[in-house]
């Protein structure tokens, strides 16, 4: 099957005066890792919140098609049925775990639709009817895997809010991955973790690829980005500047100078030659 | 300071400034007296007019008395307190008090384990030893309890912070009311009926509020809670307006009724039993009993499930709720609604148990005193309630008596004609009540939250990860 699991046209959004994203039109490939990356401002979680329904784009078009050939057009499903019908997941860059929860509750949470189809197999729950202690069997059958996949299994029961910064990461991650996508958001999932941590993050999306899910990854750490990406796609003021595999976006000169930048004053990333191999971790 | 500096405030003399420096320092180094006489200064600038002086009607207009003992007395106290709190602070630190705040919450849950049971023994034994007035303010407390329970689905759960929860007691009570004695139905249908109707008018309020958070939900809340009340005023042809419906039947204990008549359809009747009116009390009792307990086991039910759990995942964060796929309008209205059916529940056992109901039974102070009985429960904590029920609703009552004990049995000796009436002081000491509990135990009697489900055992989750929702 060739079609584009994402297939994103002529995206604008305006916010009053400002275009975050201007015009842009790329696509993500099934069962590959495309990461979007650009300087900071470059309207990369713009595009995200508009994938993920959390803003209107001002115009433009987002179509996903699964692998069953069923078509969703994005920019005007509701926010809750992205995640339901469209199947497509995401993180988000300042971590929103529920705190207050379990690790275990967050990931139950996140198979709420699969507990829950509608709001009277809710109320029957209470009663013990509707089969929900065997769907709930299943789900926590479901999120034992991801805590043992992601080695949380140990703080199954603690509080989500006092994990360390780098489980919380992976924890949104496995939480994402329970609501069962076809396509995964990732909006800088590396973002301040360290070397080791990042690299058992770029191996953790490796098997969520090699599982069959398509991912798509907004990242400043040029390690993780290079080693991981299929296809990279640059942004700088809301549009694509390059657009190819990372050999291809790496070698641009349109590229480095957008990271180098001439204008770009307040994100002065390493210039992606100078990580011909992708070990080392330029972002800041 | 360099010497070529100018004075900040030209006009202040160096002495007084001088003094006032060396206060501040000696506040700011930690000195506990320095402190306490800085409180007093203040207390003083504050009562010197308000207490200090007192207008009495003259010959010619007002005069003015000077009282300066007592101005002097409140000083002392300001001064005394603050000292107090200022050396039992300096006995604790910030860490251990920390770590002291966290053992006395564990202690707490633990304590509810036991205590629950316990409760439950006595509430269901009281009928037995109680007289009528206990039997009464049992009633009261636990009407509260349920009220309680109720808004802790929508405040506590979900996060949703309801100003207007009487809106939903008072539809409950007209309910009954209208359905009574209009078309002569039983408590035993309308309760049902009063339940489904609070729900829909929950549905109603839910959504035009969907889109508002924190402070702009709880504003349009209030204004839904007004808007039902002088609805219920102002519709006089069904509601009889400000003069309210009374005669409203009493429940039947399968078609028994409780009266004096003695007939075989009453209780005593039909049980050959002399009738006493305490036979109805106990029997209203139990009623409230009942359906407070089929409250507290639905929603202890619905946390355990999905939909409880969605609701405290909204409470915990709304946006990360959307990104999986939860449906955001639909779980707040059923939130909304399921808090409302116990809002009617409670009404139509109201307006049964009085026989009576106008619209100056649901004015806002009653949704205070509910979210009040909630949030010093601790929010989302289900014993929580029932303590702080018992201790607002029950202490406050027991407080009046005792203290009307106090006046007529000349224990206050002097003091007594310095206070002709101590029972008006009730409000003043429950609120200063409720101040030191907020101050101590800023979550609540009962704060933290169990897990609703666990691989292992649950743990209590401490009150500080546990975020209190901003609608």
């Amino acid at each position: 099957m060739d079609s584009p699991l994402l297939q994103v046209t002529d995206l604008t959004m305006r916010f009053g005066g400002l275009t975050a994203v201007n015009a842009l039109s790329f696509e993500a490939r099934r069962g590959e890792i495309t990461s979007v990356i650009g300087p900071n401002g470059a309207g990369k979680t713009t595009v995200f919140n508009c994938i993920t329904g959390f803003y209107r784009p001002t115009s433009g078009d987002i179509a996903l098609t699964h692998p069953d050939g069923a078509a969703f057009r994005l920019q005007i499903l509701p926010g809750h049925r992205i995640a339901r019908r469209a199947r497509v997941a995401r993180t988000f860059q300042n971590i929103r775990l529920f705190a207050g929860m379990t690790v275990l509750e967050n990931l139950l949470v996140a198979q709420h639709n699969a507990l829950m189809p509608n709001v009277a197999s809710g109320l029957l729950a209470v009663f013990g009817l509707g089969g929900h202690r065997a769907a709930e069997a299943v789900a926590i059958d479901r999120a034992r895997g991801w805590l043992d996949r992601i080695n949380l299994l140990p703080r199954a029961d603690d509080p989500a809010g006092a994990l360390p910064y780098g489980d919380q990461r992976r924890l949104e991650i496995a939480r994402a991955m329970c609501t069962a996508p076809v396509l995964l958001c990732l909006d800088e999932p590396a973002a301040g973790l360290n070397p080791r941590e990042s690299d058992a993050l770029a191996e953790l999306l490796k098997t969520i690829q090699a599982d069959g899910c398509s991912v798509l990854l907004i990242e400043h750490d040029m390690g993780v980005v290079m080693r991981i990406s299929d296809h990279i796609v640059v942004l700088d003021h809301g549009s694509r500047i390059s657009d190819g595999d990372p050999a291809h976006v790496r070698a641009d000169p349109s590229v480095i100078a957008a990271y180098l930048g001439e204008g770009d004053e307040d994100d002065p990333d390493v210039p992606l030659a100078a990580v011909p191999d992708g070990s080392l971790a330029a972002a800041s | 300071m360099s010497a070529t500096n100018v004075a900040p405030t030209g006009t202040d003399d160096p002495g007084s400034r001088q003094l006032l420096r060396r206060i501040s320092k000696s506040v700011a180094g930690g000195n506990p007296f320095a402190d306490a006489a800085l409180s007093a200064l203040v207390a003083f600038g504050l009562f010197a007019a308000l207490i200090g002086l007192r207008t009495d009607s003259g010959p010619v207009g007002l005069v003015l008395t000077p009282r300066p003992w007592a101005l002097a007395g409140w000083v002392g106290a300001v001064f005394l307190v603050r000292l107090l709190v200022l050396l039992w602070r300096q006995r604790t630190r910030p860490a251990q008090a920390y770590a002291e705040n966290r053992r006395l919450a564990e202690g707490l849950a633990h304590l509810s384990r036991l205590l629950a049971p316990a409760l439950l023994l006595l509430a269901l034994a009281l009928p037995s030893f109680a007289d009528r007035s206990y039997l009464d303010l049992g009633v009261l407390v636990l009407t509260y309890v349920m009220l309680g329970w109720g808004l802790n689905v929508v405040v506590g759960l979900a996060g949703l912070l309801d100003l207007g929860y009487v809106a939903f007691y008072a539809v409950g009570a007209y309910t009954y009311a209208i359905f009574s004695t209009q078309f002569g139905l039983g408590f035993w249908t309308c309760l049902p009926l009063a339940g489904a109707l609070a729900a829909l008018w929950g549905v109603m309020l839910g959504f035009p509020v969907l889109r508002l958070r924190g402070d702009y939900l709880a504003i349009v809340t209030l204004a839904f809670g007004e808007i039902i009340r002088i609805l219920l005023i102002n519709w006089a042809s069904l509601t009889g307006g400000p003069n309210g419906i009374s005669g409203i039947p009493r429940p039947t204990l399968f078609g028994l009724r409780f009266d004096a008549s003695g007939g075989p359809d009453t209780f005593a009747g039909y049980f050959g039993l002399e009738y006493s009116p305490t036979q109805r009390a106990v029997f209203l009792y139990y009623v409230i009993l009942a359906l407070a307990l089929l409250t507290n086991w639905f929603t202890l039910r619905l946390r355990r499930v999905a939909l409880g759990r969605a609701w405290e995942a909204l409470r915990e964060d709304e946006i990360a709720c959307r990104s999986l796929g939860i449906n955001v309008t639909a779980t707040k209205l059923t939130a909304f609604a399921i808090g409302a059916t116990f809002g009617g529940f409670a009404g139509a056992f109201f307006a049964t148990r009085a026989a009576f109901v106008s619209p100056e039974s649901f004015t806002f102070i009653e949704s205070a005193i509910v979210l009040a009985v909630v949030v010093l429960g601790g929010l989302g904590s289900q014993f929580g309630v029932v303590l702080s029920a018992l201790v607002m609703i029950g202490g406050l009552e027991m407080l009046r008596n005792a203290l009307s004990e106090l006046a007529s049995g000349g224990y206050l000796g002097p003091l007594g004609a310095l206070v002709p009436d101590p029972g008006q002081y009730r409000m003043l000491i429950f609120g200063l009540a409720l101040v030191v509990v907020m101050v101590l135990r800023p979550r609540g009697l009962v704060s933290g939250r169990t897990p609703s489900v666990a691989l292992g055992r649950r743990r209590e989750i401490s009150a500080e990860l546990v975020a209190e929702g901003r609608g």
